[in-house]
């Protein structure tokens, strides 16, 4: 009876990994025909049978990409655009989960249907209203308007999932270092933040993810050339070099690559970051 | 929500409790509670005010905008239309089309997405060999751009000898000819949504291992020595547990299913001739195209109410606390 049920559970191991070896294939097939097609030399055509293994693999395609045009520029800017967003997305989603986590406060009812409404009506809806506030600014065309767009887009979901996260937080903690005389400040700074450690490398990655990969806003905001970012560079590299598809992949994978970068720092603490911050809403 | 709910009605009492003399004790904890309303409000500040001027303010003026021709030169006056935009997109046949593509996407994506991320949360789960891998490998077109997953299921559905084609004519034998994917309505919508469900696969997968992680596993385990079957335990144990986290992620994929916009903008640009638009590329076309915000401004004002009514009614009917 014993040995039959280890037999069963060993069985279903088995089918359990042979389903999710199947699974991930399908996901990743497409990227490993991305790879692939970036080492091949000629591909204006599509070939059919489609090979895998390119036949004279060459870095051509990456040389290109990132030598042609200004594309070293437009990874640059998104650099920028994303690193400086995306810090002060974080300080400023984590200093207002604070406060929504651990006051009471006039107005806090109404601030909060506020932020879930900015979790309900994302990206591109506002597109119209943005740009004309944009306009007023004096913000066309410029990084400012890019990253200052940004840190509000992303601002609340980041603050929901701190929020939940920092809730649970033992107030005894707290209340140690208020009998200490710790300011708010330095609670904030010594205690919440370092331990929150998850869900601010959770809301790091959506934040950098969110800003690196916008598209909708850089290309409605941007008309300089040497302003773009990486995104809108992909997507004209795409029309401009009469596709060729190595080029573009080749592009796309060189972009990815901070990406990878910052999700393989993060990903540690992710599922712990947001089982505690959305999971309980 | 509720938990805020709570503090909120807690505050007022306490507010309201001792009317009565005003004690030294009573005073000084008003001063601490004032003090302690102005250091809220300081750590709200940056991050509220940079929020209400580029999301809550453009909600308001999107709303003004769309009662208006509104005109994009300073100094020129915007004529009030009333209604005229909303009664103009509802007797605009491109409008409609782009709403049942719209609500096509989102009808085929939401549910897909949601069963496939399941069953790869329910299949990551429990210890197995290579987990992390799996995991990393499902999650990666969550991370990978939007215009490179579009550009590269373009080539992949690319109507001359594409990748799908290949698989379809050659392997398959399902079809005698390519499939021309973006030749017409319904094989570019098909297209559009298999990419949408193969992104964001890993994205409710990763929510609902959360989920299922903080499940209790003695639960599971006296479930199980009740005699429970793995599907009787599917069905008594993990579907409860994880129907808060599907009602937020259906929330969050509807909202998302509404918000397509760059596959469409990048593959047909709403073509041929109008037939794959959706609202958001047809809001779009009508604001930075033809410059006519007004009549933009409307269709995202519908679009928004769609997309609340539709999360009001989720949450009525499937909110967390439906059942206890």
């Amino acid at each position: 009876m014993i040995v039959g049920n280890k037999k069963r559970t060993r069985l279903m191991t088995t089918s359990r990994f042979v389903t999710l070896c199947l699974f991930s294939l399908v996901m990743v097939l497409p990227f490993l025909y991305m790879v692939s097609t970036s080492f091949k030399k000629y591909t204006y055509l599509f070939e059919s049978p489609p090979q895998f293994i390119p036949k004279e693999p060459t870095l051509q395609n990456y040389v290109q990409a990132w030598t042609a045009g200004h594309f070293s520029r437009y990874f640059f800017n998104s650099l920028f655009v994303t690193s400086v967003s995306t810090v002060f997305t974080v300080v400023f989603a984590s200093m207002a989960a604070f406060a929504f986590a651990k006051y009471v406060f006039f107005g806090k009812k109404v601030l909060f249907i506020l932020l879930l409404m900015g979790l309900v009506v994302p990206g591109i809806v506002l597109i119209i209203p943005q740009f004309i506030i944009a306009k007023h600014l004096h913000l066309i065309d410029s990084f400012a308007g890019l990253i200052l767009f940004y840190i509000g887009m992303n601002f609340s979901l980041d603050t929901f999932l701190l929020r939940g996260f920092m809730e649970d937080i033992p107030r005894e903690l707290d209340e140690a270092m208020k009998v200490d005389g710790a300011s708010a400040w330095t609670r904030f700074a010594r205690l919440y933040v370092p331990l929150s450690r998850p869900a601010l490398a959770t809301v790091t990655l959506f934040s950098f993810l969110a800003s690196w990969d916008e598209f909708a806003w850089a290309i409605t905001l941007i008309n300089s050339q040497d302003k773009r970012t990486l995104p809108i560079a992909i997507a004209l590299f795409h029309g401009q070099h009469a596709t060729s598809w190595g080029l573009v992949f080749a592009a796309s994978l060189i972009a990815l690559v901070p990406i990878i970068i910052v999700f393989l720092i993060t990903q540690k603490h992710f599922i712990e970051g947001l089982s505690t911050g959305a999971v309980k809403g | 929500m509720g938990e805020v709910g709570n503090r909120e009605t807690n505050f007022q009492a306490s507010g309201s409790s001792s009317p009565d003399l005003p004690t030294s004790s009573v005073i000084s904890r008003r001063r601490k509670s004032l003090g302690n309303h102005a250091t809220a409000y300081l750590f709200l500040l940056p991050g509220i005010s940079v929020f209400l001027l580029t999301v809550i303010f453009p909600i308001v003026k999107s709303i003004q905008i769309s009662f208006y021709k509104w005109m994009v030169l300073p100094g020129v006056p915007s004529p009030f239309l009333g209604f005229g935009n909303y009664s103009r997109a509802l007797h605009d046949p491109v409008f409609w089309r782009a709403l049942v593509n719209s609500g096509f996407y989102m009808l085929v994506t939401v549910p897909s997405q949601i069963i496939l991320g399941l069953l790869a949360a329910i299949l990551l789960n429990k210890k197995i060999r290579g987990r992390a891998t799996f995991r990393v490998l499902i999650y990666l077109p969550v991370i990978t751009s939007w215009v490179v997953v579009t550009l590269l299921f373009l080539y992949l559905f690319s109507g001359d000898g594409g990748f799908f084609n290949w698989i379809l004519k050659d392997v398959l034998h399902l079809v005698n000819q390519d499939v021309q994917w973006f030749g017409s309505r319904w094989p570019a919508m098909i297209a559009m949504a298999a990419l949408g469900i193969w992104k964001g696969i890993g994205w409710s997968m990763i929510i609902f291992l959360a989920a299922l992680q903080s499940v209790n596993p003695e639960l599971v385990e006296a479930a199980a020595i009740d005699g429970a079957g793995p599907i009787r335990r599917f069905f008594a144990v993990t579907i409860p547990a994880v129907r808060r986290t599907t009602t937020f992620i259906s929330m969050m994929l509807v909202i998302g299913g509404f918000n397509v916009f760059i596959q469409v903008y990048l593959m047909t640009q709403g073509g041929p001739s109008g037939a794959t638009e959706v609202l958001l590329t047809y809001m779009y076309k009508q604001a930075f195209t033809y410059l006519d915000f007004g009549y933009g401004s409307a269709i995202a004002f519908l679009l928004a109410a769609i997309i609340l009514v539709l999360s009001g009614v989720q949450w009525r009917y499937f909110r967390p606390d439906a059942d206890s």
